[in-house]
């Protein structure tokens, strides 16, 4: 009897040797390799499954040294061997998640629409066309549901907008430029279950009636990018997409700032990627001058459950303001590195040492950036924190798009601000001053700071200068870079004296 | 990777043609282009302002703006070393000082010899197994010295 064998495709077991397991294991006799994506336990990849008598049973991390000893324990029968992991489903780190939107991700064929089928799903769209636009967008609007690609702005408040504007052609774009250090999420799922994101933008395109969507993926996911053109094409010639509405992917050529919305549709336009003021709001005015709804992949990958099961399924999860799910990546020094998909509401600490099991370098944590390069460093003094959208904002955070990238004792905090605004200076689009220039002006700051000259002086510059780039510049990379800086400045304010730096050298 | 072909106007002018039919092209055609040759020749920025109806200068604003976008050859290979705080967490601005003195190249340079160019990425998406790189489109996770001389040693 042929035996089923699981081997991961995403990108992360690619890159710890994914595909050379998987040639291995198709060469052991009777077995047919499916590639999957990844459940996103990391630091257990690849991670191989077994089809077996009492379900899949799981071995990692499996490296091609590895099969002659796993093939002869009898891993194909789900047999005793020192990498047997168990059921994949019981393993702590995903019997504490709550999967919904990445429920399929790791398991299914990413390219089987029979697969997807078969998991109950394409109910999303059927219950949309059951019940209406209007009713649609009202259902996600109950739901709860805001921007998981940082802003947190309700979704279904932006749908409305856009399905009220005016316009002879409207778009739903997806933002799939995921830039943001510490995070995988879009890309995991892209990767790993594309057809929900596919259904997620056709309930989107009916909703608001727009017959065309735009994926801008970045070029630095060329996995990704294959995955979900393979599944668009699939999706066609199944009649899921069609003239009713129809998905082009278009693929970002390097520039962090794309991730911000307005600069993302002047490069989908073909123009540099400068950030736009705003208002027009792009529900208005976005895509070629049209009614447009810009969501991340999370967002959009997100409505179909909440379609078939309804508002109040999702809403009831979370925690004040913030409903639903977030899929939380772990990442940077970490020994427990992954994505983790949980209510709202679980704190910060919870997160890095219990579920993520503290540094992978084994020496004490000592900072946490959550939210990307434009997110605030976090010392275990605010491990409390909930991971919720208004917990981190009343701490001068954010959660971004939910990455926290975990470091130890031996990280410099002064390095890491001035790493900020060098990042700043390097991505700045150019338009407004405060971000072009003040990220240029704010390295030197640093730099004399750390040096020792006038320091004090310095020291008020700098924070006058965050000052200026939070309020006066025009999008979120010149006005966010000040929580990364100021963060460091007041939690690690030790490392930017230079006595303590020369101590430390 | 396998080579790039050397470019000639008739080539260039065949994908500008194919790709120039969508609505906002100009990113389509560029990386297009630079999948083809490996780079943007200085020869098609004018072909490309003509296909879409733009000015030399506004083309030449966006192959400039994007950092993707080269505008001479590369090496035989190209190494993406990711230099973004979640590999920063994990070591990666000494790995990054290994890698440029042992291929004795700056970020963005070619090694003399023609194999290898060096590009900084600002993440790969692969930050809970760093450091990670990219190496002809091939992705590299848990990355220490040892590990990325031998995928370099074994690309040349």
């Amino acid at each position: 009897m042929t035996v089923r064998v699981y081997v991961p495709r995403d990108a992360a077991a690619l890159a710890l040797g994914a595909d050379a397991v998987a040639g291995l294991l198709r060469q052991a006799g009777d077995v047919e390799v499916v590639r999957t994506g990844s459940r996103g336990l990391f630091w257990l990849e690849p991670m191989v499954e077994v089809a077996t008598a009492e379900g899949r049973i799981a071995y990692g991390p499996v490296t091609v040294a590895d099969i002659s000893g796993l093939l002869a324990a009898d891993m194909l029968v789900g047999g005793s061997h020192p990498l047997r992991l168990g059921r994949p489903e019981e393993l702590p780190f995903l019997a504490k998640q709550t999967r919904l939107t990445f429920a399929r991700c790791g398991i299914v064929d990413p390219l089987s629409l029979d697969d997807y089928r078969a998991n109950g799903e394409l109910r999303g769209i059927a219950r949309a066309r059951e019940i209406g636009p209007a009713a649609t967008i009202e259902l996600v609007t109950q739901s709860g549901l805001r921007g998981r690609g940082g802003a947190g702005f309700p979704t279904g408040i932006k749908w409305k907008t856009a399905a009220d504007a005016n316009g002879e052609r409207k778009f739903i774009v997806c933002n799939a430029d995921e830039g943001d250090s510490g995070t995988f999420a879009d890309r995991m799922l892209m990767e790993g279950d594309p057809f929900v994101l596919i259904e997620g933008m056709a309930i989107a395109g009916f909703a608001v009636g727009a017959t065309k969507g735009y994926v801008y993926t970045r070029s630095e996911y060329p996995h990704a990018i294959a995955t979900f053109n393979a599944a668009l094409d699939v999706a066609r010639r199944d009649g899921l997409l069609g003239a009713h509405f129809d998905i082009e992917q278009r693929v970002g050529a390097g520039a962090y700032v794309c991730g911000e919305e307005t600069s993302l549709l002047d490069s989908l336009e073909g123009k540099r990627g400068q950030v736009r003021a705003k208002p027009p709001l792009p529900a208005h005015k976005g895509l070629f001058g049209m009614p447009t709804v810009i969501n991340n992949v999370v967002s959009l990958a997100s409505v179909p459950i909440i379609l078939d099961k309804g508002a109040e399924f999702y809403r009831v999860i979370g925690t004040g303001r913030s409903r639903g799910t977030m899929p939380i990546q772990l990442a940077g020094n970490i020994r427990h590195g992954g994505l983790f998909e949980c209510g709202f509401g679980v704190t910060l600490g919870e997160l890095v040492n219990d579920i993520g099991g503290g540094t992978l370098s084994g020496r004490p944590v000592r900072a946490v950036q959550v939210g990307g390069p434009l997110g605030a460093y976090f010392p275990p003094a605010l491990f409390d924190t909930p991971f919720d959208y208004e917990a981190f904002a009343a701490r001068d955070g954010l959660i971004g798009h939910g990455g926290i990238v975990v470091f130890d004792d031996t990280v410099d905090l002064a390095k890491q601000a001035r790493f900020a605004m060098e990042f700043c200076a390097e991505e700045s689009c150019g338009k407004c001053t405060p971000c072009r220039i003040g990220s240029v002006r704010g390295m030197e700051v640093i730099d004399r700071i750390v040096a020792g000259q006038r320091p004090e002086a310095n020291l008020d510059l700098l924070r006058d200068l965050c000052h200026t780039m939070k309020f006066g510049s025009l999008c979120a990379l010149g006005g966010f870079i000040p929580y990364p800086v100021m963060s460091a400045l007041e939690h690690f304010p030790e490392d930017f004296r230079p006595a303590h730096r020369e101590a430390a050298e | 990777m396998a080579g790039f072909e050397p470019w000639t106007r008739e080539r260039g002018a065949e994908i500008i043609a194919k790709e120039s039919g969508r609505e906002g092209a100009t990113l389509p055609i560029l990386h297009a282009l630079q999948d083809a040759f490996g780079y943007i020749h200085a020869d098609s920025v004018p072909m490309v302002a003509e296909a879409l109806n733009l000015t030399r200068a506004e083309v030449h604003g966006v192959v400039s703006f994007y950092h993707d976008f080269r505008r001479t050859p590369p090496g035989r290979h190209v190494l993406h070393l990711c230099r973004a705080e979640a590999c920063q967490s994990l070591g990666a601005d000494s790995l990054a000082a290994h890698v440029r003195a042992r291929l004795g190249v700056d970020w963005h340079d070619t090694t003399a010899d023609g194999a290898v160019t060096l590009a900084p990425v600002f993440c790969l998406g692969l930050c809970a197994i760093g450091p990670s790189a990219m190496l002809d489109g091939t992705p590299l996770g848990r990355l220490d010295n040892a590990r990325i001389d031998a995928a370099l040693e074994r690309a040349r």
